[in-house]
């Protein structure tokens, strides 16, 4: 019970990471992106490979795993300069799926769709961690996730983050301020694809081992709803509504009763979140409510006539 | 014309096989790009709708499906459920509409289009709830042994997807162009507000054309389910496809639908064939060809290139 308890504090963790960097994508610069996934499995199948074969050391794979999923969000990215929301979407959608096509046929370097096992775990002060040590895998993925916390609270509250969100405003004032908006959306995706990188490097050297289903669409949706549900644009409320997805798609196996709920109910409740939240609370159980001059104005307009 | 070393044959064959995707990805397109062209945006669970009605079709058809009743008994009954499908998709696509769409018309863009996703995930998993995963075969209503003709064979489904394409997509164009109601369509996608102005019922023309949308995605959908049988996720890659199909031939635009579907369809096939990729990879070729277009003529092959203004 308690190590399934910790189980979830990591899967927590390791979610919290990628979908904090999405919530940078699609909360601050308003680009809807739909392959999260996508550079999780570029960054936990180039950990797995560089450990499995070139035998290389945890860290140094995590961080060249980042590195290399920021690369292919540069290249996702390129195409978003000249797209806009649903085009967008569907490029990255499509983007996620030739990732997994990929994967699932070059199987001189990622044996198809077995997966590759028997990743190391990290070393760390002279002791390699397994599986089994959850504590200190909470450790280091929570240090993780305050960094990452840190990091993205840095940018937002910057010159950065203030033109990130007048692109997702309106692009072409901000551009007519003198944002250079391309500049700023490739950014975006580097930043969201490079956590998504680190955080596939975790997932897969907890896991010990990668399958290419795993990082199927399903689950660039599930993390799009934990960014949507906390409310997009807010860090802290994207943290809170990993929680609560996790917790939620988790829970019949806490409780015992997983064998009594089909497995669907879990991704249509998803399907829920998405519809009602934008319906009655598109801003997220945390956000606030943007102060809205139009219907201020409407309202003031509304007393002077009374 | 051998340019790829195909023999003249193959060639032949190839052309149909093509053809006959084309037609499907264009039944399916058109949806997108009527939706697309009235509301801006795109309904993301357009290929869900198509796999309820092809559902519907389906059980429809099962249970009154007999063969020592005799042929033109089977053919009855196949074109009924055809309209079964139809009727259940179009209800279905203006329910969606009603409910998860409206509200949402003058929310920010994100907003309705992850309402969609959010409507895509519930039907098809809702559907592998009640139908199970597991796929059923939707028996086909004729004796379907290939012809050669000219050194290529070719199926009777095959010719009836061409026919029946053929038939659904003069029919509509010339219901958007000729009619009264497809004016008042095209007025509608041109300005909503004015429209309204001139009398035109905007909501009831909405309520059509997802109507019309989704009920010619359910013809597509039983058509596919001959071939390929039904299962819950059917209708995922397929409106994928449709999608891209649609953005090559210029979304919002009706011959672009059409024309981009038949264009996929042939680059589908003769890509696998000129490229010499395996088949799993047949996918990425309409991905591929996704990214390019956006990347070189976003508005599409027959769209203007339209800058925005503020």
């Amino acid at each position: 019970m308690l190590n399934f308890v910790l189980l979830i504090f990591i899967y927590i963790g390791i979610y919290a990471i990628a979908s904090l960097g999405l919530n940078l994508i699609v909360g601050y610069t308003g680009l809807l992106s739909l392959c999260q996934a996508g550079f999780l499995a570029i960054g936990a199948y180039t950990t797995a490979v560089l450990m499995t074969t070139c035998h290389m050391g945890f860290w140094e794979s995590m961080i060249i795993s980042g590195f290399i999923a920021s690369l292919f969000g540069i290249l996702i990215g390129i195409p978003t300069l000249r797209l806009k929301g649903d085009y967008l979407a569907i490029a990255t959608l499509g983007f996620g799926e030739i990732v997994k096509n990929i994967i699932l046929n070059w199987d001189s370097v990622t044996k198809g769709p077995m997966g590759i096992n028997g990743i190391p775990g990290p070393s760390i002060f002279g002791t390699t961690l397994s599986s089994m040590d959850k504590p200190e895998w909470i450790a280091i993925i929570w240090i993780g996730v305050a960094l990452t916390y840190y990091f993205i609270r840095r940018i937002v509250r910057s010159r950065v983050g203030r033109a990130l969100e007048a692109i997702r405003e309106d692009e072409i004032a901000a551009s007519s301020m003198g944002i250079n908006t391309a500049k700023y959306k490739i950014g975006a995706f580097t930043t969201g694809a490079f956590l998504a990188g680190i955080a596939g490097s975790l997932f897969a050297a907890f896991n010990q081992s990668v399958a290419p289903l795993t990082f199927d669409f399903m689950m660039s949706i599930m993390i799009l709803c934990m960014a949507v549900l906390g409310g997009l644009g807010n860090s802290f409320a994207t943290i809170i509504g990993t929680i609560i997805i996790v917790l939620a798609s988790e829970l019949p196996r806490l409780l015992g009763i997983s064998h009594i709920i089909p497995p669907q109910l879990n991704q249509i409740l998803f399907g829920f979140i998405l519809v009602f939240m934008m319906i009655y609370r598109p801003q997220g159980i945390i956000g606030r409510i943007k102060l809205n001059y139009a219907k201020i104005l409407k309202d003031e307009i509304l007393d002077l006539e009374k | 014309m051998n340019l790829f070393n195909i023999p003249s044959n193959e060639l032949l064959q190839h052309l149909i096989n093509g053809l006959t995707l084309g037609a499907i990805y264009s039944l399916i397109a058109l949806g997108y790009t009527m939706v697309y062209g009235i509301l801006k945006f795109i309904n993301f669970a357009h290929g869900e709708i198509l796999m309820a009605g092809t559902y519907a079709g389906y059980y429809f058809y099962f249970f009154l499906y007999d063969p020592s009743k005799g042929a033109a008994y089977t053919i009855g009954i196949f074109i009924a459920a055809l309209f079964i499908a139809m009727i259940a998709s179009a209800f279905l696509g203006v329910l969606i509409e009603k409910i998860a769409y409206k509200p949402l018309r003058k929310a920010p863009r994100l907003a309705p289009l992850l309402s969609a996703i959010g409507v895509s995930i519930i039907l098809a998993n809702l559907a592998a709830m009640f139908f199970g995963t597991k796929s059923k075969k939707f028996e086909y209503p004729f004796d379907n042994s290939s012809m050669q003709i000219g050194g290529s064979s070719i199926t009777p489904n095959q010719i009836m997807i061409l026919a029946v394409g053929l038939i659904m997509m003069t029919g509509l164009k010339l219901f958007v162009d000729r009619s009264r109601l497809g004016k008042a369509m095209r007025a509608t996608s041109q300005n909503q507000p004015v429209a309204a102005l001139m009398g035109i019922n905007v909501n009831l023309i909405i309520s059509m054309t997802f109507a019309i949308g989704s009920a010619l995605a359910a013809v597509a959908g039983v058509l596919i389910a001959l071939e390929y049988k039904v299962y819950p996720t059917m209708g995922t890659m397929a409106g994928l496809k449709a999608f891209i199909a649609a953005v090559v031939g210029g979304i919002g635009n009706i011959s672009g639908a059409m024309l981009g579907g038949i264009l996929l369809g042939l680059l589908e096939t003769f890509g696998v064939v000129i490229l010499g990729i395996p088949q799993g990879l047949k996918d990425t070729i309409a991905f591929s060809v996704l990214i390019l277009i956006l990347l070189l003529r976003p508005s599409g092959i027959l769209m203007k290139n339209i800058r925005e203004k503020v």
